[in-house]
This record gives C-alpha cells, structure tokens and sequence, in this order.
C-alpha cells in the first residue's frame, strides 16, 4: 500500500476580482502621484506659455470698457500681472510703485497692468483700491481658478508675459522700487 | 382766530409728518429693507462650516486673521440681507473654490469611492484570512476498498506522538 499527499483544491481570488483590485490601487497610486507632484512643483516658470483665462473686473476697474479681460486678446503687448489682496501688508509697499510705472507705460499702448485680487473682499478691494489710487483693470480671481494655475504661494507676486504669452519673469513679494518694475519691462519692449 | 375743523385737521396731520420724517432721519434703519443686525452666534453658526480661504484647516468662525475678519463681516451684511446659509456657501464656493466648505460637496463621487475603497480591503483581508487558515492537503491511500487514510503527518510529529504513547 502506497500512500500519496494530494493537494487540497485552493479556492483563489477570480481573475477578474484581481483586475479589479489591482487596477484600483494603480489608479489610486496614480492619483497620489499627481498630488504629490503637482505639491512639489514649485509655481509657473519663465519660458513657459501661459494658457488663456478670463479674469472678471471690478466695475470702475475694467479695461477699455469691457467688464472681463482675456489674456489671448492682450497678445502683441507685455502684460504684467500682480496678484494681490486687501488683507496683504507687503501687498501695499508696491501698490503706489505699481501705479506709477502703470502711469508712465499707459501711454505707450504697450503694456498692460492687471490685478488680480485674491481671495479678498470687494468692497476692502475697492478700499484699498481707492487709497492707493489704483487705476489699472482689476478683478477678482474667482475660485482662486487663476491663482491655482500659476500655483502662486503667496501674495504679492508678479509676472511679467511677454508678446507672445510666454512668462519671462516672476516677481515674488513685493517691489521695492519702480526701477525693479523697469528692469523687467524695458528689456521686453526693446526686444519686440 | 377760529380755524374751521378740517384745517385742525390738516395741521395736525402736517405735524405728524414732519414728526414722522424726523424719527426716520434718526433712526434709518427704521426705513431700511434690511433685518436686524445678525448676532455673532448666527453669523459663527454660518462660518463654522466654511474654512478660511488662506489659512490652512482653520474654520472661518475661529480665525483670528484681519482678513478671516472681513469674511465674517461678509458673512453678517448677507445674513441681514436675508441671505440663506446655503446662499452664503454657494457665494463663498463661487469665489474662492469648493475648499472653503467644510464638508465635501455633496456628490456620489465624494462617497462612493471612500466606500469602494474600504470595501475592497475588507474584501481583501478576509480572503487573505481564509487562505492563512485553511492551507490543507490530503493523504489518500492508492489500495482500492481499504478506508480514506488520515491526513498525513508529519514525520516528526509523528514520530513526538509515539514518543508520549510510550511513557504513558
């Protein structure tokens, strides 16, 4: 008489059931990564071509009229864009420069001012506005959408895009002084 | 001089006026289309439930911040406009974005994959408890007729048992 070990039959998970799960964890794996990455990327870079979006102005702020800006119909003209809050102190050590390098530029027809106010009030906005006798298009970054695409950490940043929608400086905090806001401009109306 | 009765009248009615007119200039908000002044509890009890759109995990009606500040203030010129709560959320989300609410929009996404993701490791735990505790194999003896053998053993086990049966 001989004796044999046979294996019991193992009842494994079904082939589709392990699809299923690993095809969850992957896409969930997925998803982590893109946050993480998206977390560690630091904001917008110079080179890059900034996407067209709409900004919505404050009635009084608007630009030619028109109660919202898109960034595709300013082509053909340096476009600086300030984000900034009513709620922002180092937001006010750079309002009354903003305002003046936007007084000598106005005329040239070449360059265009923008704030963006970010997650603020309108009527603090339209304080602060007022006490700095800002006069350039402004306008609430509505569900930070705006904010979110150039990942700003903070307020205030600049950034200066060129003619042809391509970032060519970031500004973090406030400027010093108006020569600050030349540097960045000058260069870029000469190379046109 | 006597006044005929209607031009009392008259005169009375133009005092009442001008007294009326009075109280309003003194007090406006008589004449206002707004409510009462919300109190801090009504506008807390709105604000809870939405976080500050700057500083991180801090709800709205805790923040210490100038500008968490205003949000209330914001908060408490809607309530008195007769502004609902969920009014007052939505024009928050429209502003600043779905981060500001304090609980997740309701949507089946929001839970469902929660749920499907606890139930997949429910699902997976259990069986991998069921194979931990049921590894299982069979001794069969090739004689025909004679009766299924025991499972096997092993050797060793086998060989401990007869050692006890011994000193018994």
């Amino acid at each position: 008489m001989t004796e044999s070990s046979i294996p019991a039959p193992r009842r494994g998970v079904p082939i589709w059931a392990q699809i299923i799960i690993w095809a969850f964890l992957v896409g969930l794996l997925a998803i982590v990564a893109v946050g993480l990455r998206r977390a560690q990327q630091g904001t917008v870079q110079p080179g890059q071509t900034i996407e067209n979006f709409t900004l919505p102005l404050y009635t009084g702020y608007d630009m030619g009229g028109k109660s919202q800006v898109q960034l595709s119909d300013l082509r053909g003209k340096v476009v600086v864009l300030n984000f900034w809050a009513s709620w922002c102190k180092p937001c006010e050590q750079e309002a009354a420069e903003l305002q003046q390098a936007w007084t000598e530029y106005e005329p040239t027809g070449q360059v265009v001012f923008i704030g963006v106010d970010y997650v603020d009030t309108e009527p603090e906005a339209r304080v602060y506005l007022k006490k700095f006798g800002i006069t350039f298009a402004n306008g609430p970054d509505l569900a930070t959408r705006i904010s979110q695409y150039f990942r700003i950490k903070g307020v205030p940043e600049t950034y200066f895009i060129d003619q042809d929608g391509v970032l060519r400086y970031v500004q973090v905090g406030p400027f010093t002084s108006i020569d600050q806001i030349r540097a960045q401009i000058d260069p870029l109306l000469d190379n046109q | 001089m006597y006044k005929p009765k209607y031009l009392r009248i008259t005169n009375y009615a133009l005092l009442l006026a001008i007294l009326a007119a009075f109280a309003m200039a003194l007090y406006p908000q008589i004449a206002s289309a707004q409510g009462p002044t919300p109190t801090d509890d009504e506008v807390n009890r709105v604000a809870k439930k939405l976080y500050c759109p700057v500083c991180e995990s801090t709800p709205l009606d805790v923040c210490p911040t100038e500008a968490c500040r205003q949000w209330r203030d914001l908060i408490r010129t809607m309530l008195a406009e007769g502004k609902s709560e969920k009014e007052i959320q939505q024009y928050f989300v429209t502003q600043y974005g779905a981060r500001v609410l304090a609980e997740p929009p309701n949507r089946l996404v929001t839970y469902l994959v929660p749920a499907a993701a606890i139930l997949l490791g429910a699902f997976m735990l259990f069986r991998g408890f069921q194979m931990w505790m049921k590894p299982a194999t069979l001794k069969a003896s090739t004689v025909p007729g004679e009766p299924e053998a025991k499972p096997a053993q092993d050797p060793y086990v086998a060989r401990l048992e007869e050692e006890l049966k011994k000193r018994k």
